[in-house]
């Protein structure tokens, strides 16, 4: 039944399945302003909740007074890790293993941290009474740099007994947190010392933050009648989130309802559990009252999920004609006062571990170092599969430096290195078995559709135009091929607190021939309800448009492990389909007793069941569905639906190829984005028009986070960069134009064979924009300068050359 | 806290009185007053203009307007644009060119956009990304804004041209 009779084309078409650019389901209610987040939520006698946060990094807490707030008209209760130590409460579980004061039990470890929690009748009111509480502090010394860190004196963690072993194993310094290694130390060591040429590099991918528009929040109502919890928020993971808040509170799961409404974007943000959190259902016990915690943008930049801050060094080996022969890697990861990533629990530098990249490297060896500091805990993956934005940015430098040392072009030696496609399934040396690649079929089409010759004779030429004194721009050609690990996981290795990594569908079909599908994935802004409608329409043969998605709430949806890490559609669109098809196998039975044939012989086509040879005889789905709930079938239960729980055997890996022109005024360190091109390979493509949004918007954030957004601190702990005026995030003018393209590897183990794509164009973006920056100076002697490339920097990069002599 | 006063504005064709601090934000009023959620916030510091409605015929970011300067002022939110049976051009073309993804900043891009093609019906890519330059999106990259407002912006002068 594959090829395509005009019939069949037609009713293909009709049900908006896999591959076309359906338009989407949520927009209606989004473009009339419509949609529900969190903060627009409004309960009987809803109270608001508010922080009072410290100014200092590091500091005593010598007394907390809270009289004068309680004063303050509409303040009702002012929380503290006093009020909360009783019910054990007043430290909380982080998802790396670690704990997390909910409120300063004694001690602050960063500014901004959370000291005591303010419930009043309206924002404003609790505003005021976050002013009247008076805390008294005794400074401390502040350590923000993780290598004095490690050999300080200053003990930051003291709740942590001397010498005992961390979640990850042993601590070397009472500042470490752990050590964590991949590959083979020897071996590698080896061979830099017996290869060609070995260039070192330290590269270093700077503190950011996620920053989505809608900041974190949550309502929470306890119904004393009841007994039940509910608690809305803005939860990337709201059955995680439901398991935790049960562990820690005490409160039985069935009890607890996790709602996560429409979700203003979250970019990883939103996976951790937060003190907001925590204080608001405590406030909501002790008041009786719902209560609601939105955090505001300073809040959301000091204190929930920065991510990276890892200070990478690296030593690759190769030929003298450019093999790679191995790659080293010693990172040390700065994870501030807590550590509070989010990775599945058994990986406590995520995917790091994918540093290899697109290449066939036969030796490798990758240490990292977990260090305490003064600084927001976190470490979440931003628009990243754990950790693979460090691990791609890396590699691609440290190709680029290889590059510089064999004094050879760096889209040639990718070429000579990369996986081949005969390879695949390919083993790597730091343990992943990447699932399919044409990597070169990809690298060539991208030049191709660049003229990659062309620019560098361009670039050629505008080099001996500035040295001659008739140009100040120079024109930079940023090159990254990578390869994403997404879609975790399968179960036998990845979990977070104990939760495998799993994902689920279930779908019921309606008489009438419509259905609805909920999923343990959350959409922020995905189009789940658009896209996953799509997964099902070509799976069973009813029309998008009459299935609804239904996601978020943990009382209707199936466990999930929700939405991160590109893991929508790679475990719970697996789910989606496979779900799928136990209605079909059972759809199947019923067509072939209405048809009064065997199972066997009635096969699907498109929309119906057909008997075999005799395409004339069929039963459409919606009159399968039908008779689903109006027959009896012998041997079958009425009704038709299904769940589908799916434990993926393997990571996905997607791949692309970007390239970058970029113009870099040399007086002014102005840069212009002239051209980018952006080739992904996400295996099957569900939905092109969503696809190609996701890559303009994955790109924009790359483009912040390498040419001008941080987190920054100086040396008291002070956050630098805590609002929109100084933490860059592009406009519409500072965005350049993108040129989207693909190839299609479809991914042999994903029952649809899609690989997920919503992050390669943060982890391919960032190498692409800094390496153009890079590759502009190249002539001029430049090997590596720290992101982000903001004018100034830019223009330093070209003083300390030389270039305004 | 400060003494509460009455105020009047005209909301989406709508007379409303206000009673309220005079230094509650504009957003504020229309958020909890007002129960119109459209208007969103993303920064309360006049940087994301997720919070932007029409003021007397201008592009103003609700968080940083107090109710006492609104007083007696005509304000357009999302909801005044168009309803669910006759959309406006924009609310058809943000869909139509995947001008959108999480939502958030929506109504205040919309909101603006109408303004901007009031101000100039036949704004060129520049002239958008120059008017839009007020309003942050952390999802789409802009690029399908850009083609969604000049799609509206074409539709819009087409229907204008065939009612003359
Ligand atoms: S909330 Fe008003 S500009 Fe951001
Ligand atoms: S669509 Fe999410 S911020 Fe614009």
């Amino acid at each position: 039944m594959n090829d395509m009779s005009p019939d069949r084309a037609e009713r293909s078409e009709k049900l908006n399945g896999l591959g076309c650019s359906r338009k989407r389901v949520e927009d209606a209610r989004f473009t009339q302003g419509k949609g529900n987040y969190v903060d627009d939520i409004k309960l009987d006698g809803m109270l608001s909740g508010d922080f009072v946060r410290s100014p200092y990094a590091h500091a005593k807490v010598v007394n907390i007074s809270t009289e004068k707030a309680l004063e303050v008209p509409g303040v009702l209760a002012v929380l503290t890790a006093t009020d909360l130590e009783p019910l054990n409460l007043h430290w909380m579980p982080t998802l790396a293993g670690d704990k997390q004061m909910v409120l300063a039990d004694g001690k602050v470890l960063f500014q901004g941290q959370e000291v005591a929690f303010v419930v009043a009748t309206d924002r404003f009111a609790a505003a005021d009474g976050v002013e009247a509480v008076d805390v008294e502090y005794e400074e401390l010394p502040v350590l923000t740099d993780p290598f004095e860190a490690l050999k300080s004196d200053i003990v930051l963690r003291e709740d942590l007994e001397k010498g005992a072993d961390g979640a990850h194993g042993p601590r070397k310094h009472h500042n470490h947190i752990f050590t964590w290694e991949a590959g083979d130390k020897d071996a590698t060591e080896q061979v830099l010392s017996h290869s060609d040429v070995v260039a070192e590099e330290m590269v270093y991918y700077h503190r950011t933050h996620p920053c989505p528009l809608e900041t974190c929040g949550c309502v929470a109502s306890m119904d004393k009648v009841n007994g039940k919890l509910t608690l809305w928020g803005t939860f990337q993971a709201p059955h995680a989130i439901r398991t935790v808040v049960s562990l820690i509170s005490g409160i039985e799961e069935h009890n607890i309802r996790i709602v996560s409404p429409d979700i203003g974007g979250g970019f990883g943000n939103k996976v951790g559990a937060y003190p907001g959190y925590v204080c608001s259902v405590v406030a909501s016990i002790v008041t009786g009252k719902p209560v609601k915690w939105i955090e505001d943008r300073m809040d959301n930049l000091m204190a929930t999920a920065f991510a990276r801050d890892y200070w990478m060094q690296g030593k690759i080996a190769a030929t003298k004609e450019g093999k790679i022969t191995g790659l080293w890697c010693h990172t040390t990861a700065d994870h501030g006062g807590f550590d509070a990533c989010a990775d599945p629990s058994k990986f406590p530098a995520g995917f790091m571990s994918i540093c290899t990249g697109s290449y066939d490297i036969p030796t490798a060896y990758l240490a990292v170092d977990g260090v305490y500091t003064n600084k927001a805990p976190g470490g979440v993956a931003y628009r990243c599969s754990f950790r693979v934005t460090e691990a791609a940015y890396f590699v691609e430098r440290m190709m680029e430096v290889l590059a510089i040392e064999l004094n050879m072009d760096a889209a040639e030696l990718r070429r000579i290195n990369f996986i081949r496609k005969d390879q695949f399934p390919y083993q790597s040396a730091l343990g992943w078995e990447y699932d399919s690649g044409d990597y070169h079929a990809a690298w060539d089409k991208a030049l191709a559709a660049v003229d990659y010759a062309g620019l560098r004779r361009e670039q050629a030429e505008r080099i001996e135009a500035f040295k001659a004194g008739h140009t100040r721009k120079l024109l930079g050609i940023g090159l990254t091929h990578f390869t994403e690990i997404v879609g975790a996981g399968p179960v036998k290795n990845c979990d977070i607190l104990g939760l495998g990594m799993f994902d689920s569908c279930e779908i019921r079909i309606h008489p009438t021939g419509s259905a609805l599908a909920r999923i343990g994935a959350i959409s922020q802004g995905q189009g789940h309800a658009t896209t996953f409608a799509q997964i099902l329409a070509s799976e069973i043969g009813l029309p998008a448009e009459s299935i609804t998605v239904e996601q978020g709430d943990t009382d209707t949806a199936p466990y999930g492990l929700g939405t991160y890490g590109s893991r929508s559609t790679p475990v719970s669109g697996a789910a989606t389909a496979l779900a799928g098809r136990k209605i079909r196998a059972k759809a199947q039975m019923i067509a072939a007793y209405l048809l009064e044939v065997h199972d066997d012989d009635v096969e699907f086509d498109v929309d119906r069941f057909v008997v075999k040879g005799a395409p004339e005889r069929f039963k459409t789905m919606k009159e399968i569905a039908f008779a689903a709930y109006n027959q009896a079938v012998p041997g079958i239960e009425p009704g038709l639906e299904a769940v589908s729980y799916y434990d993926p055997p393997n990571m996905t890996y997607p791949f692309g190829a970007y390239i970058c022109v970029m113009e870099i005024d040399v007086d002014t360190g102005e840069h212009d984005i002239r051209q980018f091109y952006a080739l992904d390979d996400c295996g099957t493509r569900i939905n092109p028009m969503i696809i190609e949004g996701q890559v303009h918007g994955g790109l924009t954030e790359a483009l912040a986070i390498a040419m001008g957004q941080e987190i920054a601190y100086d040396d008291m702990g002070n956050v630098k960069t805590g609002t929109l005026m100084d933490f860059f995030l592009p406009t519409v003018c500072e965005t350049p134009h993108y040129t989207t393209d693909y190839t299609t590897t479809p991914s042999p183990h994903h029952p649809i064979g899609a690989k997920g794509v919503g992050e390669s164009p943060n982890v391919g973006g960032v190498p692409a924009f800094s390496n153009a920056v890079h590759d502009a100076f190249r002539a001029f002697g430049l090997r590596q300068s720290h992101m982000p490339h903001d004018q100034w920097r830019v223009w330093k990069i070209a003083n300390d050359l030389g270039l305004h002599n | 806290m400060s003494k509460q006063q009455q105020y009047r504005i005209k909301v989406n064709g709508q007379e409303e009185t206000i009673t309220a601090e005079p230094r509650e934000l504009l957003i504020y009023t229309l958020r909890e007053h007002l129960n119109l959620t459209g208007p969103h916030i993303g920064c309360e510091t006049s940087h994301c203009g997720a919070c932007t409605v029409t003021m007397n015929r201008k592009s103003v970011k609700a968080c940083t307007v107090f109710i006492a300067q609104a007083d007696g002022a005509e304000i357009t939110t999302i909801e005044g644009l168009g309803d669910p049976d006759v959309l406006h051009p924009l609310q058809e073309a943000f869909r139509e060119h995947h001008g959108l993804q999480c939502g958030y900043c929506t109504p205040g891009m919309i909101t603006r956009a109408a303004r901007l093609l009031e101000e100039n019906p036949d704004p060129t890519d520049e002239d958008i990304r120059f008017g839009m330059a007020g309003n942050l999106c952390r999802c789409t990259g802009y690029q399908n804004i850009v083609k969604s407002i000049k799609a509206a912006a074409r539709t819009m002068n087409e229907t204008r041209e065939a009612a003359e």
